[in-house]
């Protein structure tokens, strides 16, 4: 079990109350259960309480139990019980709870925590020196499939790399979090398949038609959005593509690329790192746009890893970067 | 594999119309009044005629369990519970339905609630499924505007549903400490008996069920106990959501027959075991608290309930996690054991002091620093934590350990070997010359 006290008096605000939202919500949530069963309400305005003062503080928990009309030693009790109850301020921009569970450990999740270590503060619960970021390692958050993941407030960050929690850590640190859209960050949708559906596929047909259906009406309406949403293929910034070779290389050495990018750059003819180094700025922001990436392709420096790989293979690689090409 | 129009969960991606309409388009809310209106009676018999064993591990028959709860009332409101407090590791398949099939189960509260004389239904979902949280309370909203919920709704069993939620307790999971904590205290499971059936929530008789124990029950009984008992071995029946995660090409949650190979599982929904099958080390078959099976007895093993237990393992939630030849099997089950340690709710002596003095000795064994003995000795305790606590908290911390010395003893006995060379490395170097 975990020992979980109160932060430090000195950190303690002297009082508590709900904004006038929060409050209605509260009344609300208590009519919700039985005649004399209001004690029932208490996690749910615990955690209402988190939400608006980043932490739950003893002076939430005693004017909670008040309202709900329990001894304080019992609020107390869930108080110290329930691990997602923040009891001392964390970072005021976020609080990063990278999953450690076996799941998440064998799909990279040291890693993730070793960013953390690096960039935030080399220990749980503590903050950086600014006070707006911390982290803490957390037990199953029950996202396995799309391992590993982080949570930060409401939103899971999902199949992530060292790179790209980075990356949405300085996000965050720069007050744009929202910039990031949540879910799966290998550009994959949910749980499914990365490479695509493999089931509800019969019954698909009919969705999709009528998808297409929708998009000819954007189309219509807006064909300037519609357009940077699916560039044209014959595009004059599309790459010079170029039949199989024989000697085709791995381009999923790549960060970034799995097997469904590595699927669409074959179709567009692309086989060998050489390749890719040779992108101007104007091709690479068309195969971005194709790829639907949002700047990954900067982001992740495929040039710079592509010439590391098309010089050397994997120990070239491996001298550049420092870790091995997955 | 199984055809998509036998598959229950019809839009477990979301790329469909998530909202009530598009749940009456594919087929839900279809005559709820009409099921109803067959009775009690009929209702249970024909979830006991499915063979619908219940989803959230211990496989407990569904339709039996509806059975329990009193025929008449004595003045006590009967109440219905749905635990989704997904919280196993591998776990994620009630996730899916609450955001994007939720539906299936607020229509599966009407009808299994209607089959206990409940008229109030509580979904405890873990606290960590804020946005999951969110979809349902919408969908719920949605049935009360639509007059589906309520007082004479159009079902024609008045029924309300309240979305309560955890704040990150595993234990919650287990259904009376699920109940304590829905009373607004601390997490820690009861006695039994009185099952919940009689004393459950506020002393009423409870029934509590899994999300997807509930929300295949209205198909089930719009479709027959029949067709639902035709999938899978006897005594196994139905489809079941899998959810693959770990080292496989393609980690995914889909629905399944049961009692399907495990090498077609991986070969048509994961895209393969990453590296080949040849890369297979072992594979954990139903989240966290089974046993390890290694991957030359599972790969052709059929994943259901019994053909596992066969196996000395389960089939729990079917949260299969894969791991390849790269992983430290020991390191792997050591993490566990801290889960358990965590995650104890510290009211039985055995557990509470049992998961941490387990986990030490876990770690230790991950670099091998310990005597071989000790190895015997970590046994014999998981032996005095199991079957000696009020919950089974304490058989799931033990049974990964057990799993892993009954197939891994010779690799734990390799690391205490290197350990203690290496210790003694240079000393032995040194006397040489």
């Amino acid at each position: 079990m975990s020992v979980r006290r109160l932060a430090e008096d000195d950190v303690q605000p002297a009082a508590f109350r709900f904004n006038e939202d929060n409050a209605a919500w509260a009344q609300q949530t208590i009519g919700k259960y039985p005649q004399g069963r209001q004690q029932s309400a208490i996690i749910p305005l615990l955690m209402r309480a988190q939400e608006q003062e980043g932490w739950v503080t003893k002076a939430a928990i005693e004017s909670i139990a008040d309202m709900l009309e329990m001894p304080y030693i019992r609020a107390l009790e869930v108080a110290t019980f329930y691990t997602q109850f923040q009891l001392k301020p964390v970072g005021t921009k976020a609080h990063i709870q990278v999953c450690g569970t076996t799941p998440c450990m064998l799909r990279g999740s040291e890693e993730l925590i070793r960013v953390c270590r690096n960039k935030i503060n080399s220990q749980p619960f503590e903050t950086n020196e600014a006070g707006s970021l911390s982290w803490e390692e957390v037990e199953c958050q029950g996202a396995c499939v799309n391992a590993p993941m982080v949570m930060i407030f409401k939103d899971a960050y999902e199949d992530l790399t060292p790179e790209q929690l980075a990356d949405i850590i300085d996000k965050f640190e720069a007050g744009e979090g929202d910039s990031v859209s949540p879910g799966p960050q290998n550009g994959r949708h949910l749980s499914a398949p990365i490479s695509g559906l493999k089931t509800l596929l019969d019954e698909d047909k009919p969705v999709a038609a009528k998808k297409t259906s929708t998009q000819k009406k954007t189309l219509a309406s807006k064909p300037a959005a519609a357009a940077e949403e699916a560039p044209v293929q014959d595009d004059a910034n599309r790459p010079q593509g170029i039949e199989k070779p024989e000697d085709a290389d791995n381009l999923r050495l790549i960060s970034g690329v799995g097997p469904k990018i590595e699927g669409l750059l074959h179709s567009l003819g692309i086989y060998k790192w050489e390749q890719i180094t040779k992108w101007t700025k104007e091709e690479r922001d068309w195969v971005d746009g194709y790829l639907k990436f949002k700047g990954r392709i900067e982001r992740e420096d495929w040039v710079k890893q592509a010439e590391a790989l098309a010089k050397g293979g994997a120990e070239e690689y491996e001298r550049v970067f420092g870790k091995k090409p997955r | 594999m199984l055809k998509d129009k036998d598959r229950i969960f019809t839009n477990i991606y979301g790329l469909k119309d998530k909202s009530l309409k598009g749940a009456m388009a594919r087929g839900h809310w279809d005559d709820t009044k009409g099921l109803i209106e067959k009775g009690r009676d009929w209702i249970i018999a024909e979830m006991k005629t499915s063979g619908l064993r219940g989803r959230g591990g211990a496989g407990f028959p569904t339709g039996l369990k509806w059975s329990f709860m009193p025929k008449e009332t004595d003045g006590r409101p009967h109440y219905l519970v749905v635990n989704a407090d997904e919280s196993e590791p591998g776990t994620c398949k009630d996730r899916e339905i609450m955001r994007n099939d939720p539906h299936t189960l607020i229509e599966g509260c009407v009808i299994a609630s209607f089959a206990m004389s409940a008229h109030t239904a509580y979904i405890y979902i873990r606290g960590e499924y804020m946005r999951e949280r969110e979809a349902l309370q919408k969908a719920i909203d949605e049935c009360y505007d639509a007059g589906i919920l309520g007082k004479n709704n159009k079902c024609g069993w008045d029924m309300d549903v309240f979305v309560h939620h955890g704040a990150g307790a595993y234990i919650c999971g287990e259904e009376t400490a699920l109940l304590e904590s829905l009373e607004g205290k601390k997490g820690q499971p009861r006695l039994k008996p009185p099952f919940p059936a009689n004393v459950g929530l506020y002393g009423c008789p409870t029934t509590v069920n899994n999300v997807e124990s509930i929300a295949v029950a209205p198909t089930i009984l719009r479709r027959g106990g029949a067709w639902f008992a035709g999938f899978g071995r006897p005594n196994n029946a139905g489809t079941k959501l899998f959810c693959v995660s770990g080292h496989v090409n393609e980690p995914a949650t889909f629905e399944e027959e049961m009692s399907v190979p495990f090498r077609e599982l991986i070969d048509k929904h994961c895209g393969g075991i990453r590296g080949g099958w040849d890369n297979l080390l072992a594979v954990i078959p139903g989240g966290s608290s089974v046993p390890v099976v290694p991957a030359e007895e599972i790969i052709d093993c059929p994943m259901d309930f019994d053909s596992l237990r066969d196996l000395k393992s389960g089939l729990g939630t079917a949260a299969v996690i894969v791991m390849d030849k790269s992983t430290d099997i020991v390191k792997a089950i050591a993490r566990l054991s801290h889960f358990y340690k965590h995650e104890s709710c510290g009211q039985c002596t055995p557990c509470r002091e049992g998961t941490g003095w387990m986990w030490r000795v876990m770690e230790r064994m991950v670099v091998g620093n310990a005597r071989k003995e000790e190895i015997d000795m970590l046994l014999q305790v998981t032996k005095q934590v199991e079957g000696h606590t009020i919950c089974a908290l304490g058989d799931a911390a033990a049974w990964p350990i057990q799993g892993l010395i009954r197939h891994y003893r010779p690799e734990m006995e390799r690391r205490i070997d290197e350990f203690t060379r290496n210790a003694g490395g240079t000393s032995v170097l040194e006397a040489a010359e």
